[in-house]
C-alpha cells in the first residue's frame, strides 16, 4: 500500500496550465518539494489510483501481488470509505480515482445509484456468486464478514447471552451491552431488523438498545472488541474478524473473550460484503478492470483467505477459495437472507438511528 | 540583538496613546499595500465558509431545519458548550500558571520544563485519548473529554502567555513592588493584566479548536456537534454536513464576540522597547516542592500517559507483516509540510496583525476577526472546500499535490499564527518606529530593524503553534496528501486501523520527537533573546 514514497501524480490536463506564470512557479515549488520528499520516479508503465477503505494490510498484500503479476502500478489512497465516497462526489468527473475498494457494500451502492460506476466486466462478476455482487453489475463482491456477539465469560455466562438480535433490547442487559452505531457493520444489522420487523418495531428496539448500552456506545468495533476483552463491558455486537485481529495482535494468551453466532437466520446474523468498482470517470478503464478481475482471482482470494499472508480474517467468496483461518467456514454460516441490494446504501438505517438518538 | 542603548533603558510607566485616538493622525497614510495584503489573506481564509454556504444552499432549507431542530441537537449543543467552557477555563488557569512559573520564578530546571510543557500540543488528541482509555477505561464521556482535551490544548494558552510575559515590561511590576504592593496583588493587578491579551487570545484558540475537535471525542464516546457532522459525512450527505458546520460557525461567532467584549479597550504597552530584561526571578521558597510536584503531575498526565501507552504497545503489540513507509520518511514529510505551512502563516499573519494593531477601525477589525472563523470548522471541511474549488474553477490543477496540502494547512491554522503575532505587535510601541523613521531609516528598514525584532518572540511562537498543529492533522491530510506520500499521523492511523498498535506506537513517539524540536528551539530562543537584552 503506501509503502513507497512516490512523486505526486502530475496534474491532469497539464497542457492547460501554462497560462498562469504564478501557477508555473507553484508547479516548480511542487516539484522541488516532491524532490525533497525523496520519492522515486514512477515507472514508465501504466498506473492506476485506488481509493481504498479496506483494511490497509489486506489492500497492501493484494496490491503487491497485482503489481508483480501485471506490472501495473497501483497508487493507494487509504481513508474511511464514506469519506472516500464523499470525496469522489466532490471530485466529480475529474476524480483521480480509477478503482474504489470498500469494506462494505453501502458506499458502492450509493455511488451506483448516482450513476458514477462503470459496468464490471461480466467475466469478473462470474467469479463471485451472484448473490454477493451488485444486482446491477456495477460492483463486484470480493470478501465477506459476519456479525457476531463478542462476550466476556467472566462477566456473562454464555447461557445468559441473547440468541436473537431483538433480545438485546431486554431490560436485563442494561449496562452490559456495547454497540458502535456509527459503524457500517452495525447499520447493516439495523437495515436487517428494519426489513424483518418493520419501522415501528425497529425504532422501539433501537431506543431500548440505547438505554441498555448507556455509556457503552463506542466509536468503532475495535473498541468494542478491546473493551469486552478487557472486561470493561460484558458483551457487544461486532463483525467476527475484529476478534481474530485482536487475537493476532495481543496473542491468544491475553484473550479473555469469546465470540458466538446468533441463532440461524436471525436478523442479527448478517453477512457484510466487501467489494470493488471502477469509476466511470476513470481514464484507465482497462487497467482498472484488470485490477477488479485480479481481486476475485484464485491468487487474490487465497491471499485474503490466508491469515499468514494478509491477517485479514475475512472470508474469501470468489473462485471457490475457502478460508484457512480457524473459523466457522462460510458454507456453514446461516445468515439472515437479506440481499446486498436490500442492504442498499444504508441511509434508511442511518435515519432510524438518528431518530433513536444514536447518531 | 544589538539595541540602541538609549532605548534599552526601562523607562517609567508610559501608557501608549489609547487605541482609538492614535490612528486618527495616521489614517490618511493607511498603507494600501497593507490593506491589499490583509484583504487577500482574508479572502483565501473565507474559502471554506463560501463552500459551506454553497453546499448548505444545495441541501435546501427543510433538510437543514430538520437536522438542526431535532432532539439530539439540543443535547449536542449542551455537550459542546459545557465542554468548551470548562476546558477553556481550565486551560486558562493551567496555561497561565505554568507560564508564570517558567518565566518569572526561580523554578529549578525551568529550561527543561519550558520544553516539556509545550510538547503535549503535538500529541494527536486521538493518541492522548487512546493512551488514557487503554490505561483507565473509565476515562470516558464528559469527564474523560475534559481531562483529555485540557491536557491536549493547554499549550495554546501557555505559549502566547509565556511569550507575552517574556516580552512584557518588568518595570511596572518593579514599581508596584517598590510601592509596597504584595506579591499576590502584584500578580493579579499587574502581571495578569499585562498578559491579559495573550490569555484571552489563547482561550479564544482553545474554544475554537474544541468546537472543531473530532478524533478524541470519537474515542471517548462523547458526542458533540462536530461528531454529528462526521456522522453526516459518513452517510454520504456532504450537504447536510456542511449545513451543520454552519452552526459551528455561529457558535464561533459567539465565542469571538465574547472574547472581544472581555478584551474591551484594555491595552497594554511597554515603555522602553527592548526593555525585555528579566525581573530578578521570584524565589519560590517553601512553595518549590509543591510547584515542582504540580509540573511533574502535569507532564506525567499530558506527556507520560501517551508516551507510556506507546512504549507499552511497542513491547506488547504484535508485529504484522505490514511494511509501511519508513519512519524517517514520514517524519521528514511531516516536518516539510509543517515548516511550509508555519512559514506561510507567520508571514501572512504579519500584515493582518499589523493592520489590526496599528490601524484599528471597524471594517479593518472585522476583516481581522473574520479570519478566526476557520479554526472552528473541522479540517476536513477546508479540505473538501479546496477539492471543490480546484475541481470547479482550476481544472483540478495541483489537486492532491504538496502545495495544495500546505495551503490547506495554512488556511486551517492561520488563527494560531495570528494570535502570536498580534500579541507581540500590540506591545511594540509605534513611537519607536517613528523615532527610527525620523532618524532617516527607510520604511522597509524600520520594518526589518525595529518592528520585526520587537515581534520576534511572537513570530517564533506563531511558527511553532502552526508547526505543531500540522504534525497532528489527520482528516484533511487523508483527503489532500499526494498519492503515495504519508505523514506520521496518517501512518499512525493506518496501523491503528489495523489494530497493529505495536506498529502504530513508534509513529506516535516520532510525532512527539518531531514536536520537541520546535519546542526546544522556542525555549532557547526566549532564553537567548532575554539574555542579549539584559
Amino acid at each position: 500500500m503506501i509503502s513507497r514514497t512516490r512523486i505526486p501524480r502530475p496534474p491532469r490536463n497539464s497542457g492547460k496550465r501554462s497560462r498562469l506564470p504564478a501557477a508555473a512557479v507553484l508547479a516548480l515549488a511542487c516539484g522541488l518539494l516532491a524532490a525533497c520528499g525523496g520519492g522515486a520516479a514512477g515507472s514508465a508503465g501504466k498506473s492506476i489510483t485506488l481509493y481504498s477503505g479496506q483494511h490497509p494490510q489486506t489492500t497492501q498484500a493484494l496490491v503487491n501481488a497485482f503489481e508483480q503479476k501485471t506490472g501495473i502500478n497501483v497508487n493507494v489512497r487509504p481513508n474511511d470509505e464514506d469519506m472516500l465516497a464523499d470525496q469522489i462526489l466532490t471530485e466529480g468527473s475529474r476524480s483521480p480515482a480509477d478503482v474504489f475498494y470498500t469494506e462494505n457494500s453501502p458506499p458502492l451502492e450509493h455511488l451506483q445509484e448516482l450513476g458514477l460506476l462503470s459496468k464490471v466486466d461480466p467475466a469478473t462478476l462470474a467469479h463471485t456468486p451472484a448473490k454477493y455482487n451488485s444486482p446491477q453489475g456495477d460492483w463486484v463482491g470480493v470478501s465477506a464478514r459476519v456479525s457476531v456477539l463478542i462476550y466476556n465469560p467472566a462477566l456473562i455466562p454464555a447461557s445468559q447471552l441473547p440468541t436473537g438480535i431483538l433480545q438485546l433490547a431486554e431490560p436485563k442487559y442494561r449496562g452490559k451491552l456495547a454497540i458502535a452505531p456509527a459503524e457500517t457493520d452495525f447499520q447493516s444489522v439495523v437495515t436487517s431488523v428494519l426489513r424483518a420487523d418493520g419501522k415501528t418495531a425497529a425504532l422501539s428496539w433501537l431506543k431500548s438498545i440505547k438505554a441498555n448500552a448507556g455509556s457503552h456506545v463506542y466509536p468503532d468495533n475495535e473498541t468494542i472488541a478491546a473493551d469486552v476483552n478487557a472486561g470493561t463491558v460484558a458483551f457487544g455486537v461486532i463483525n467476527q474478524y475484529y476478534w481474530y485481529r485482536l487475537r493476532a495482535e495481543i496473542g491468544a494468551g491475553r484473550i479473555h473473550s469469546k465470540i458466538v453466532h446468533f441463532a440461524a437466520h436471525d436478523p442479527g446474523y448478517v453477512l457484510d460484503i466487501s467489494g470493488a468498482a471502477v469509476l466511470k470517470s476513470s481514464k484507465n478503464q482497462a487497467a482498472a478492470q484488470k485490477f477488479l478481475a485480479f481481486l476475485v482471482s484464485k491468487q487474490a482470494q487465497e491471499i485474503i483467505g490466508n491469515p499468514a499472508k494478509s491477517i485479514s480474517f475475512e472470508y474469501p467468496i470468489a473462485s471457490g477459495v475457502t478460508t484457512l483461518a480457524p473459523e466457522t467456514p462460510l458454507a456453514q454460516l446461516k445468515p439472515y437472507p437479506i440481499t446486498v441490494g436490500e442492504l442498499g446504501d444504508g441511509i434508511a438505517a442511518i435515519d432510524l438511528l438518528r431518530e433513536a438518538g444514536l447518531l | 540583538m544589538a539595541a540602541p542603548p538609549a532605548l534599552a533603558t526601562p523607562g517609567p510607566l508610559q501608557q501608549q496613546p489609547p487605541a482609538t485616538g492614535a490612528p486618527a493622525a495616521r489614517k490618511a497614510r493607511l498603507p494600501a499595500a497593507l490593506i491589499a495584503a490583509s484583504a487577500a489573506v482574508a479572502a483565501v481564509l473565507a474559502l471554506p465558509l463560501v463552500f459551506l454556504l454553497i453546499e448548505a444552499h444545495g441541501a435546501g432549507t427543510s433538510t437543514v431545519a430538520g437536522l438542526v431542530f431535532r432532539g439530539l441537537t439540543r443535547e449536542l449543543l449542551w455537550n459542546t458548550i459545557r465542554l468548551t467552557f470548562v476546558v477553556t477555563v481550565l486551560c486558562a488557569v493551567i496555561g497561565t500558571a505554568a507560564a508564570w512559573c517558567v518565566e518569572r520564578t526561580a523554578l529549578p530546571g525551568r529550561r527543561v520544563w519550558a520544553v516539556l510543557v509545550v510538547v503535549p500540543l503535538a500529541i494527536p488528541d486521538f493518541v492522548v485519548s487512546f493512551g488514557w482509555v487503554s490505561l483507565w477505561p473509565w476515562v470516558q464521556g464528559f469527564r474523560g473529554a475534559v481531562v483529555v482535551m485540557t491536557l491536549a490544548v493547554y499549550p495554546l494558552v501557555y505559549l502566547p502567555v509565556a511569550a507575552s510575559l517574556r516580552a512584557a515590561d518588568p518595570g511596572q511590576e518593579e514599581v508596584a513592588r517598590s510601592l509596597g504592593t504584595g506579591r499576590v496583588r502584584t500578580f493579579f493587578r499587574i502581571t495578569l493584566r499585562q498578559a491579559r491579551g495573550a490569555i484571552l487570545g489563547g482561550c479564544l484558540l482553545v474554544a475554537l479548536v474544541l468546537l472543531a475537535e473530532y478524533g478524541a471525542f470519537e474515542i471517548l464516546g462523547y458526542q458533540t456537534f462536530t461528531t454529528e457532522i462526521f456522522t453526516e459525512f459518513n452517510s454520504f450527505s456532504l450537504t447536510s454536513a456542511c449545513a451543520l458546520s454552519l452552526v459551528l460557525v455561529l457558535l464561533s461567532l459567539i465565542v469571538l464576540a465574547g472574547e472581544g467584549r472581555l478584551r474591551g479597550k484594555g491595552r497594554v504597552s511597554r515603555s522602553g522597547a527592548l526593555a525585555a530584561r528579566q525581573l530578578s526571578p521570584h524565589q519560590l521558597g517553601r512553595a518549590t516542592i509543591p510547584v515542582l510536584a504540580g509540573f511533574a503531575l502535569l507532564i506525567m498526565a499530558a506527556l507520560g500517559v501517551p508516551v507510556g501507552a506507546s512504549i507499552y504497545w511497542i513491547f506488547e503489540g504484535g508485529t504484522h507483516s505490514l511494511d509501511g513507509i519508513s519512519l524517517p520518511g514520514a517524519a521528514w514529510q511531516t516536518a516539510l509540510y509543517g515548516v511550509g505551512a508555519a512559514a506561510i502563516d507567520t508571514a501572512a499573519a504579519f500584515p493582518v496583525a499589523l493592520l489590526a494593531v496599528r490601524y484599528p477601525g471597524r471594517a479593518r477589525n472585522l476583516l481581522e476577526r473574520s479570519t478566526y472563523l476557520v479554526l472552528a470548522m473541522p479540517g476536513v471541511v477546508t479540505a473538501f472546500a479546496l477539492s471543490y474549488f480546484t475541481e470547479r474553477y482550476a481544472d483540478s490543477f495541483l489537486y492532491q499535490s504538496t502545495p495544495l496540502l500546505i495551503l490547506c494547512y495554512s488556511i486551517m491554522f492561520f488563527p494560531l499564527a495570528l494570535v502570536g503575532v498580534k500579541a507581540s505587535l500590540a506591545r511594540a510601541p509605534v513611537s519607536l518606529d517613528e523615532v527610527a523613521r525620523s532618524l532617516g531609516q527607510s520604511k522597509l528598514a524600520v520594518l526589518r530593524r525595529v518592528t520585526l525584532r520587537l515581534t520576534g518572540p511572537g513570530l517564533v511562537a506563531a511558527f511553532c503553534l502552526v508547526f505543531l498543529s500540522v504534525v497532528t492533522e489527520l482528516t484533511a491530510t487523508l483527503l489532500l496528501i499526494p498519492t503515495g506520500a504519508a505523514t506520521l499521523a496518517t501512518q499512525f492511523w493506518v496501523y491503528e486501523q489495523n489494530v497493529s498498535y505495536g506498529q502504530a506506537a513508534p509513529f506516535a513517539l516520532a510525532m512527539i520527537a518531531v514536536a520537541a524540536v520546535p519546542s526546544y528551539v522556542l525555549g532557547r530562543f526566549f532564553d537567548r533573546s532575554a539574555h542579549a537584552q539584559r
